[in-house]
């Protein structure tokens, strides 16, 4: 290739500079819409549709699940019902499953006791790991067995493309890329997978604007604690109708918050380090499709569900050992547990926290699945024993430890805005190679989760 | 002018003819380029980017091609590296032809890459793929209407089925030996826009010698595509160097 020759590019720079920017653009929008006009022109005189069923009733419908108007509030009912049904469905199974689980528990202890097994191996390994997985197991596994099979057949008819289109213009607004309201819907099921599908977006300045702020959709690993936590503190158990309604409400507005909180930061971002105009794209909307059942269940079940909660089994069984084995070793008078989480707790209690919570979330960094398991353990080891039958006990559990609807909150504000887990700040760093974005990715929204859960406690102690 | 597909890492024979492919994601491309090139393929890298390239070879009427893939794009405006990377070769690159693959599900869309095309080369052939689909929705294309209203040579093909392919390689190979005549249909702007671009064009023209499509390098600065400064300077071989040379400084001697 020849080199740069100054003479030529000045003179054709010279020329680029006598048209001011804003001339340029009034320029580029008409030459496109002359383009698109003349095609449209053309297309019409040569193609002759028939009446085609399946494609006018494409149409029909996209006109309204894609409409200015109803277009959003589509989507919040649509994603409403799916909470809904979790959190209704989600109830008795579990109580079912904790009563299993528990019986087990009281055989096992049986055939240790028989065994003549010493105490300590009993605590590490019945009343550590395995009351910790079936914690895990008989809190988690219920509301995702309901939610993901239904948020896959929304995926598998084709809606996630329809909520990009309805959300561009969010984004837009934003100055972030169209996309990223694409990336967002992929960070529902995980931030991981949603931060590498950050590489559709060609612009370096919106692909790590799309991936700082990936982390503020509630994936797979934190629906269920915030589903199970509304369902406790704000559906009041889920009993009634009502109750399933205002716990479903609270989840759905607290994805919104979600949202909210991405465009914010993005429109930040992209006003202070990451300056820039959004570009331009297209999107395309695939015809609608029959969903095939097999292959949603065997999606959402072996791909999601047992993903999940093997990931939350495989951290939390250590897990629960170690925390035992931190409750029961006594420096002085009180155990490691009971230091850590006295350190804690005044920063905790102005958040609207406890220092328990705020050491789950630090030793939850590898997977935000076992935030919630391995809070329960540290209460359960810290001497109340309990009858436990599933989210009865456990609203009776936290309600002990001081738990009101305003910790609840705040826990779920926190756990939704919080810095990501161990895997997606790993693939931060792999997307970026940058060491200064990924430290900032973790540090943001840790930021934004301590100020807004501040704000939260703060305005809430006035009242 | 001479070939400058060397400038993209190209190594035609000294008698294989140079064809571009060219057209949206989603447009069945590379079904075309595989039922046309068959195994005789390989894949690299555009030089200097990171955008796939695939290319391969083909014998039609003991004629060889080279059929170069682009990356499929929405359009050639500049605002990815893979539209930037489409158009550098076909302004750049100067194949002998230039396919575009257009989906006759969705034509509008698809015209509209064919349209920026025709403007910058007038060796273009339009394959409307698809057919077969299109027709499953209840979608009449009429390909020979089509072809009068673009001014260039429009093929219905259906290549999952291996369908008007060999009507795609006479047309392609007509193109590109220049047997046929073509009058690519232009797309006319607003009267100021037109206007602006004719003046340029004029003042340009002196500065690229050899080019035949000054106007749309004149639309491209109107618009500040600043891209395309670069990318033509550096495509400049010597000769045209020193032509430009002399007639560049003659001209601001004026």
């Amino acid at each position: 290739m020849g080199t740069l020759n100054p003479t030529h590019t000045s003179f054709l720079s010279g020329i680029d500079q006598e048209i001011t920017p804003q001339e340029k653009q009034e320029m580029r929008d008409s030459i496109v819409g002359s383009i698109y006009s003349c095609a449209e022109a053309i297309a019409e005189r040569v193609i002759n549709h028939e009446q085609n069923y399946k494609s006018e009733l494409d149409r029909k419908i996209d006109n309204v699940v894609t409409s200015r108007l109803l277009g959003i509030p589509i989507m919040l009912a649509l994603l409403g019902a799916v909470l809904w049904l979790t959190v209704t469905g989600a109830n008795y199974p579990s109580q079912a499953l904790a009563a299993l689980l528990f019986r087990i528990q009281d055989q096992l202890t049986t055939l240790f006791t028989l065994a003549g097994a010493p105490a300590w191996l009993h605590g590490v390994l019945v009343l550590g790991m395995y009351r910790g997985l079936a914690w895990v197991v008989s809190v988690m596994l219920p509301p995702m067995a309901i939610f993901f099979p239904l948020f896959t057949l929304l995926e598998d008819l084709g809606y996630l493309p329809r909520v990009a289109f309805n959300l561009d213009r969010c984004f837009k607004k934003a100055c972030a890329h169209g996309k990223q309201a694409l990336t967002m819907c992929m960070g529902f099921g995980c931030n991981a997978a949603g931060v590498i599908s950050c590489r559709i977006i060609e612009s370096p300045r919106e692909r790590l604007i799309a991936i700082l702020t990936n982390n503020f959709v509630p994936c797979n690993g934190r629906f269920p604690t915030l589903i199970t936590l509304s369902m406790i503190f704000m559906g009041g158990l889920a009993a009634s109708a009502y109750g399933a309604a205002a716990a479903t409400a609270v989840v759905v507005s607290l994805v919104l918050v979600g949202v909210m909180i991405t465009l914010l930061i993005s429109w930040l971002l992209s006003k202070t380090i990451l300056k820039g105009v959004p570009s331009f794209f297209t999107l395309e909307l695939p015809p609608y499709r029959k969903p095939k059942v097999g292959s949603i269940l065997i999606r959402s079940l072996l791909d999601r569900t047992i993903f999940v909660l093997g990931r939350a089994v495989m951290v939390a069984a250590p897990a629960g050992a170690v925390t035992w084995i931190l409750a029961n070793i006594y420096i002085g008078d009180m155990s490691v547990i009971a230091h850590l989480a006295g350190w804690l707790d005044p920063f905790g209690r102005l958040l609207g926290l406890d220092g328990i919570i705020l050491m789950a979330f630090i030793l939850g960094l590898p997977a935000n699945e076992i935030v919630l398991p391995i809070m329960i353990m540290s209460y359960l080891s810290s001497g109340t024993m309990l009858e436990l039958d599933s989210l009865h006990a456990l609203r009776a559990l936290l309600a002990d430890n001081g738990w009101t609807w305003l910790t609840a909150l705040c826990m779920m504000l926190f756990s939704l805005l919080h810095y990501p887990c161990g895997t997606t700040i790993l693939t931060i760093y792999k997307e970026t190679k940058s060491i200064k974005w990924t430290v900032l990715s973790v540090l943001m929204p840790l930021g934004t989760a301590i100020l807004i859960t501040l704000i939260a406690a703060q305005l809430a102690s006035l009242f | 002018m001479e070939s400058t597909s060397q400038l993209f890492g190209l190594n035609p024979l000294p008698d294989q003819l140079v064809v571009a492919l060219a057209g949206n994601p989603n447009t069945g491309k590379s079904t075309v380029f595989n039922a046309l090139t068959g195994l005789n393929q390989h894949t690299g890298n555009w030089p200097g980017k990171t955008v796939l390239r695939a290319e391969g070879s083909f014998m039609h009427r003991d004629k060889k091609i080279l059929l170069v893939d682009l990356p499929g794009t929405y359009s050639l405006l500049a605002t990815s590296a893979d539209e930037q990377t489409a158009r550098d070769f076909i302004c750049l690159g100067r194949p002998q032809a230039t396919v575009v693959v257009a989906d006759a599900t969705c034509l509008e869309r698809n015209l509209n890459l064919a349209l920026q095309v025709m403007e910058i080369s007038s060796r273009v052939v339009v394959c409307v793929n698809l057919m077969d689909e299109a027709r499953r929705r209840g979608i009449r294309v009429d390909v020979e209407a089509l072809s009068s209203e673009l001014g260039a040579p429009c093929i219905a093909t259906a290549a999952r089925d291996g369908l008007g392919l060999d009507k795609l390689k006479d047309a392609i190979l007509d193109m590109a030996a220049g047997i046929t005549d073509t009058s690519p249909r232009q797309v006319s702007y607003e009267p100021h826009v037109e206007q602006a671009a004719a003046q340029l064009e004029a003042r340009i023209r002196p500065f690229l010698p050899g080019w035949a499509n000054c106007r749309w390098v004149a639309l491209r600065l109107l618009e500040g595509d600043s891209g395309i400064i670069r990318a033509i300077c550096s495509s400049l071989d010597d000769d045209s160097e020193k032509v430009f040379l002399k007639e560049g400084a003659a001209a601001w001697a004026r």
